[in-house]
């Protein structure tokens, strides 16, 4: 039985804000999705992974675009700048 | 007068070359149609504002004499998928005001060869859902029945397409996100082999099971647009070329499989069973084999590498680069505010059931086992495929539930248990309309879902023409 304590403690990790009443709506759902999905932790067997078809793909680590191309689009969608910067709270 | 009912991209196409009408003629009439049904259906979030211009861009060309197999055809395209200088938004508020800086891939094949781009369409938020009710700008109804839904997550592409919105649409698929709207709207929609289309410009969901498909009136219209948008790109190292996989042939005679002991489980449409019935006579009667093949259950081990990918690949919205930005004391909180408010209820819990699956003590027994499940299932395809040339299935196990009808989750999910099995191995997989069932004195759409080997869409197309009479 997945608890309200749980649920708020998956929000913390995944960084998301949960209402208490929210959490309680939750809990039956998740634990009955849980429920469901964990039927998976019978399954056995000791299987050599099939190596995928495409496998390793790389290309040639060079400048593919012209410089300062995107950085207006780019920097148009920033909630908050200063100057050429996104801007963010300060960590320390 | 356009008959856009009856009108197709091959007729479309012979049309505008033959001058009958013009680019601007057809994406006039189909910006009628869409004034007219979406105020009502809601397939269409923004309809462009450039919709005519690029149609007097696409006559010139036809007047220079330019022909390509696209050149003047008004396209719907799903939400997730970035157009240079249109907003995108996955139907979700964390994405509001969100203006895309770079073409997909997929959307730069459909400029080069001179799609009109109508607008963008509906679906559930960040693909996650089957019925486009996750939407956080209301849900997308089915033109059968206005109480019903249009099924998910490419609702909106679906009802566009069938109701003379748009003469085809894009969605994307990552566990039959094509397939199930297009078959509860009446139409084609076609999942290609993983790595087929570029991924890249399509908002990721689940990495290792999206696929970006067609949805269209006839199969060979899908078969069209396919050759347009699919092919290697270097932006996408999961692409995949005609050599990848050994050829599949086209054949006068098919063996198909069909998985009866999940057909016949409990849960199932008596009418839907009944239909898919009428659909293997069909196919016997061209002289095809039918013969009863093994599949299990896949759905626990879908759901589990769903949700681990979905919250790993929805951390990048944090309200700093993009998109919504909820302000809190610190940057923590800004995180914790932007993406509590931004995302809505169902992708909140995928994120949660995701972190879940993914956490220190659970991952071997959920993450750890669904791989091991994966390359299990991958062999017993690759067994099934051994003795038959297609595996036939309905799409879906019910048609269009009505608006509101599933509020618990996990009852939707399970309405997924017919095409989750192709996104798992990465084969490509057709839904065909096979008629239709009378509920409460409305007819209802229903499809039939045709699973192919790696690269087989060339066999797809050859029966799905077959069993719809296209020749």
């Amino acid at each position: 039985m997945v608890t309200i304590k749980e649920i708020e403690n998956l929000a913390k990790l995944a960084r998301i804000e949960i209402s208490p009443k929210e959490a309680e709506e939750m809990a039956p759902e998740i634990d009955s999705i849980l429920g469901y999905v964990g039927q998976i932790i019978s399954v056995t067997g000791d299987i050599e992974r099939i190596v995928p078809k495409l496998r390793n793909v790389t290309r040639e680590d060079i400048v593919t675009t012209v410089s300062g191309k995107y950085t207006e689009k780019l920097l148009d969608n920033a909630p908050a700048l200063e100057g050429n910067y996104i801007k963010v709270k300060k960590i320390l | 007068m356009i008959d856009l009912k009856n009108l197709t991209i091959t007729k479309a196409r012979k049309a505008l070359d033959a001058k009958e009408f013009s680019a601007v003629d057809l994406a006039s009439a189909y910006l009628t149609e869409i004034e007219k049904k979406n105020p009502e259906l809601n397939a269409y979030l923004e309809v462009y504002d450039d919709v005519l211009e690029q149609a007097k861009t696409a006559d010139q060309r036809i007047a220079k004499g330019e022909s390509h197999p696209l050149l003047g055809i008004p396209l719907a395209i799903k939400d997730n998928i970035v157009i240079d200088g249109k907003r995108a938004t996955s139907a979700s508020k964390i994405l509001q005001g969100y203006v895309a800086p770079y073409d997909a891939t997929v959307i730069e094949k459909l400029k080069k060869d001179g799609v009109i781009l109508l607008g963008r369409t509906n679906m559930d938020e960040f693909a996650l859902g089957s019925s486009t009710e996750n939407s956080a700008y209301g849900v997308t109804k089915n033109s059968y029945d206005l109480m019903r839904v249009s099924g998910g997550t490419s609702g909106g592409s679906a009802v566009a397409v069938s109701s003379n919105m748009a003469l085809a649409g894009l969605g994307s698929d990552t566990g039959g996100s094509v397939r199930q709207p297009a078959s509860f709207c009446g139409v084609v929609g076609l999942k290609p082999t993983y790595g087929r289309v570029s991924r890249y410009g399509l908002m990721a969901a689940v990495s290792s099971f999206d696929q970006i498909g067609p949805i269209t009136k006839t199969v060979e219209d899908a078969e069209i647009v396919l050759k347009v948008i699919k092919g290697k790109d270097s932006m996408d190292s999961t692409t995949i070329t005609d050599e990848t996989y050994p050829k599949s042939d086209v054949k006068q005679k098919y063996t198909i499989g069909v998985p009866w002991d999940l057909i016949k489980r409990e849960g199932i449409d008596l009418k839907v069973k009944e239909n898919f019935k009428e659909a293997i006579n069909r196919l016997e009667s061209f002289g095809f084999e039918v013969k009863d093949i093994k599949l299990p259950n896949c759905l626990a081990l879908y759901y589990i590498i769903n949700f681990a990918e979905v919250s790993s690949n929805l951390s990048r919205f944090d309200g700093v680069k993009y998109g919504l930005h909820v302000d809190g004391k610190n940057l923590l909180e800004d995180y914790i505010l932007t993406r509590g408010q931004g995302f809505g209820r169902e992708v909140r819990r995928r994120i949660l059931l995701g972190t879940f699956v993914l956490s220190a003590g659970y991952y071997d027994a959920y993450y750890g086992k669904a791989q091991l499940a994966r390359v299990v299932l991958q062999k017993e395809f690759k067994e099934v495929f051994s003795s038959v040339d297609l595996v036939l299935t309905p799409t879906s196990p019910v048609p269009a539930w009505k608006i509101g009808e599933k509020s618990d989750p996990l009852s939707m999910y399970l309405a997924d248990i017919f095409t989750v099995p192709a996104n798992i191995v990465g084969i490509p997989a057709i839904s065909v309309p096979s008629g239709f069932m009378e509920v409460e004195g409305k007819k209802l759409p229903l499809g039939i879902q045709f699973m192919a080997p790696h690269s087989g869409e060339s066999v797809l197309f050859d029966i799905g023409k077959k069993f719809l009479g296209e020749k």
